[in-house]
């Protein structure tokens, strides 16, 4: 007979697990970097910029990580976010009204979105080939738009593209002497507030829990009434709809459109997913990991460049290489957990 | 005869239906729109030889690299319900290898060429059984497991080439990757015969085709009817890495260099891709690499469609993109399974009209 203490709660489950350490190895790393390399690294705005640069990737990963909860992939978010930029910029360069653009970058997300979803979970075909399609689809349309590199040229979002929160006390002393104060653009803001809000809508509402659900085991989760097929649909549509939001966010970062825009940023995405504690077998995952998984790629990078290896493939090998030993170790740690359920 | 007329239409082909039709639609499309589309005429190239060509022969010749790729990747995707997304880099590095061995010695001579080859099966194997043993041994799904060689393989590869894109020019390179002199059919496709013709013969002469699949359908099923199925998976990478060894070669040898960001670019999606419309389940299990190889004509013969009807090579992708989601709409088991509702609806329908008359 079992005693009644052992339905009480893991101390802590596999997701929050995964999210510990990848935040404890995150923070391990920045501090290693602050005592070795100093530089950079000792003024606040190093992590402000490692913010502005990634806060569409942090919002599509969002996104996907909502997407691998449910035991899905969207492979599309990249290739979404590039078209969203380059239809964007064309229409505000014709005269377009700054609203209107907003509600076009947002309709296009969700329209791949209700798309996504209704021939995944209605017609039941392989995400991976659906949002693959969805990827070719949406390169295809960005190149059919422009082929050229467009600049973008409209004056009210030059000032939306301009506006920065300024914390003065946060700057740092420049070389030439002045004082620079620390800097964030507004996409950042957007970013964390997604980040919030997904992590709001998976802790406490129901149908964040119905993600965890299906994807931890589908036919039970039909068995506990929960609608398998709409939960999954509404998936899809969350993550579309965020790679709209990545769009415009992208475009108030860079403030042009290339057809090569957000190219590998999908994998990028996955790749954040992962470091942050999410498995894509579904089920298991956390949007705050997620956030911290985009840093710690960012991280890596910016250790790279200013520890001295300057040949251009070093970024990518030591990036693979992290990648490499995150999976592992959560193959380990999730393996020997499992032993000890057993026993 | 007659009986196996009937089960072909019945849908009896299975898993073949959808990529044969979707040949035929092409086939029967193209002729509609040029009839002369298929024509196959010999000309003389520029070194002298006389060759077949055409669109036909476009089509065979161009997705060599794609159905060599996607012979290997059926096995992997039966073997491990998963894809390898490493495929496009790691011929990168086995082209790199190949390359860097041919510019080692101080001229090319068939015996180099084999060597390089060799030494290039030894590399892309070696990435192979590193991708295998992060699926097989510590149980990551595939396509987790090959991310990591996604994002660093090509990176690996300008590393060998040492930060630049070396050309090889030889006589024998421009044979591999073009035609050998006096045989008009282009050398990658003899190439894929020659795959595939030893793809038959395992399959024929050992059980890695019923192991892999057993393995795919319920892994610890399969381990204690005793298969080792952590073996079987390595194996299917490990093969996989061979075809990508042999799929990287060809790529070099057409263009005569090895440009690391651009060999075979994308490939693995198309590979999938070709797995996917061959009807074979990326879930894993059943599998048949005929259809594979058909999925990978029907790619290309795409792609030379869409050319010949004077669509930019960067826009191609959106088009492509609607063929194929008409493609699995058409597979997919909720449309099949309300066509079969539907077709016995006027079945029952007719019935009971012919009873009425009867009365």
């Amino acid at each position: 007979m079992k005693n009644n203490k052992d339905f009480r709660r893991e101390p802590l489950t596999d997701t929050q697990l995964l999210m510990t350490i990848t935040i404890c190895i995150f923070v391990a790393m920045y501090l290693l970097a602050m005592a070795l390399l100093r530089g950079g690294f000792l003024h606040a705005q190093q992590v402000f910029d490692m913010l502005n640069d990634n806060a569409s990737l942090i919002i599509v990963s969002c996104g996907l990580t909502i997407v691998m909860i449910g035991g899905g992939i969207d492979i599309s978010v990249g290739a979404v976010t590039s078209l969203v930029v380059m239809s964007c910029i064309l229409y505000l360069n014709n005269g377009g009204n700054i609203f209107v653009s907003i509600i076009l970058a947002l309709g296009i997300g969700v329209a791949f979105g209700l798309v996504h979803g209704f021939l995944v979970s209605y017609l039941e075909i392989q995400p991976f080939i659906v949002t693959l399609a969805g990827m070719f689809f949406a390169r295809g349309l960005t190149t059919i738009l422009s082929v050229q590199p467009q600049k973008i040229d409209h004056e009210g979002f030059a000032k939306l593209r301009d506006a920065k929160i300024v914390i003065p006390w946060l700057g740092y002393w420049a070389k030439n002497g002045n004082r620079v104060p620390a800097r964030i653009e507004l996409g950042v803001v957007v970013a964390l507030a997604c980040v919030v809000i997904i992590f709001i809508l998976l802790k406490f509402f129901k149908t964040g829990r119905n993600f965890y659900a299906i994807g931890g085991n589908q036919q039970s989760a039909l068995m506990l009434g929960i609608n398998v097929k709409r939960t999954r649909f509404i998936s899809y549509v969350l993550s579309g709809l965020l790679s709209g939001i990545s769009g415009y966010v992208f475009m108030m970062h860079t403030g042009a459109g290339n057809a090569t825009n957000a190219a590998g940023m999908e994998m990028n995405a996955i790749a954040s997913s992962i470091i942050g504690g999410t498995l894509l077998t579904g089920g298991v995952g956390n949007v705050v990991g997620t956030l911290f998984g985009t840093l710690t790629l960012t991280t890596i990078k910016k250790i790279v460049v200013s520890s001295g290896l300057n040949d251009p493939w070093w970024q990518s090998i030591t990036t693979g290489g992290m990648l490499c030993f995150f999976i592992l170790l959560q193959s380990v740690v999730l393996a020997r957990r499992a032993k000890k359920k057993k026993s | 005869m007659k009986d196996n007329l009937k089960r072909i239409f019945k849908g009896g082909l299975g898993q073949l239906t959808i990529p044969l039709i979707a040949i035929a639609l092409l086939v029967i499309f193209n002729l509609i729109r040029d009839p002369s589309f298929f024509s196959i005429e010999l000309t003389l190239n520029n070194n002298g030889n006389t060759v077949l060509s055409g669109n036909l022969i476009s089509i065979i010749n161009g997705a060599s690299e794609l159905a060599v790729l996607a012979m290997g990747m059926t096995l992997v995707t039966a073997a491990c319900g998963g894809q390898d997304i490493s495929v496009g880099a790691a011929a990168a590095i086995a082209g790199s290898a190949f390359v860097k061995i041919l510019k080692s010695g101080p001229s090319i001579n068939i015996g180099t060429v084999i060597m390089a080859f060799l030494f290039a099966c030894v590399v892309a194997m070696l990435f192979g059984s590193f991708n295998g043993t992060l699926v097989s041994v510590f149980k990551i799904q595939p396509m987790i497991a090959t991310l990591i060689l996604y994002t660093c393989g090509r990176s690996i590869a300008y590393w060998i080439n040492g930060g630049a894109t070396p050309t090889v020019s030889s006589p024998i390179i421009t044979a591999i990757g073009g035609f050998i002199p006096g045989v008009p059919i282009p050398t990658p496709v003899l190439i894929v015969i020659g795959v595939a013709l030893v793809f038959v013969l395992v399959f024929h002469f050992t059980s890695l085709g019923l192991f892999t699949q057993s393995v795919g359908i319920n892994g610890s099923a399969a381990r204690l009817n005793g298969i080792n199925s952590t073996f079987i998976k390595l194996l299917s990478f490990i093969i996989l890495g061979l075809c990508v060894a042999v799929a990287g070669t060809i790529g070099v040898s057409r263009l005569g260099l090895i440009n690391h960001e651009t060999l075979l670019l994308d490939i693995e999606m198309d590979a999938i891709l070709a797995v996917a419309i061959g009807g074979n389940n990326l879930g894993g299990g059943k599998f048949k690499i005929s259809g594979s190889i058909i999925g990978a004509y029907v790619i290309q013969m795409l792609t030379i469609t869409l050319y010949a009807m004077k669509v930019p090579s960067t826009d191609v992708k959106a088009y492509k993109a609607i063929v194929i989601i008409i493609l699995v709409v058409i597979g997919s088991p909720v449309i099949k399974s309300k066509f079969q509702k539907f077709m016995n609806k006027i079945k029952s329908n007719r019935q009971r009209v012919s009873v009425k008359g009867a009365e």
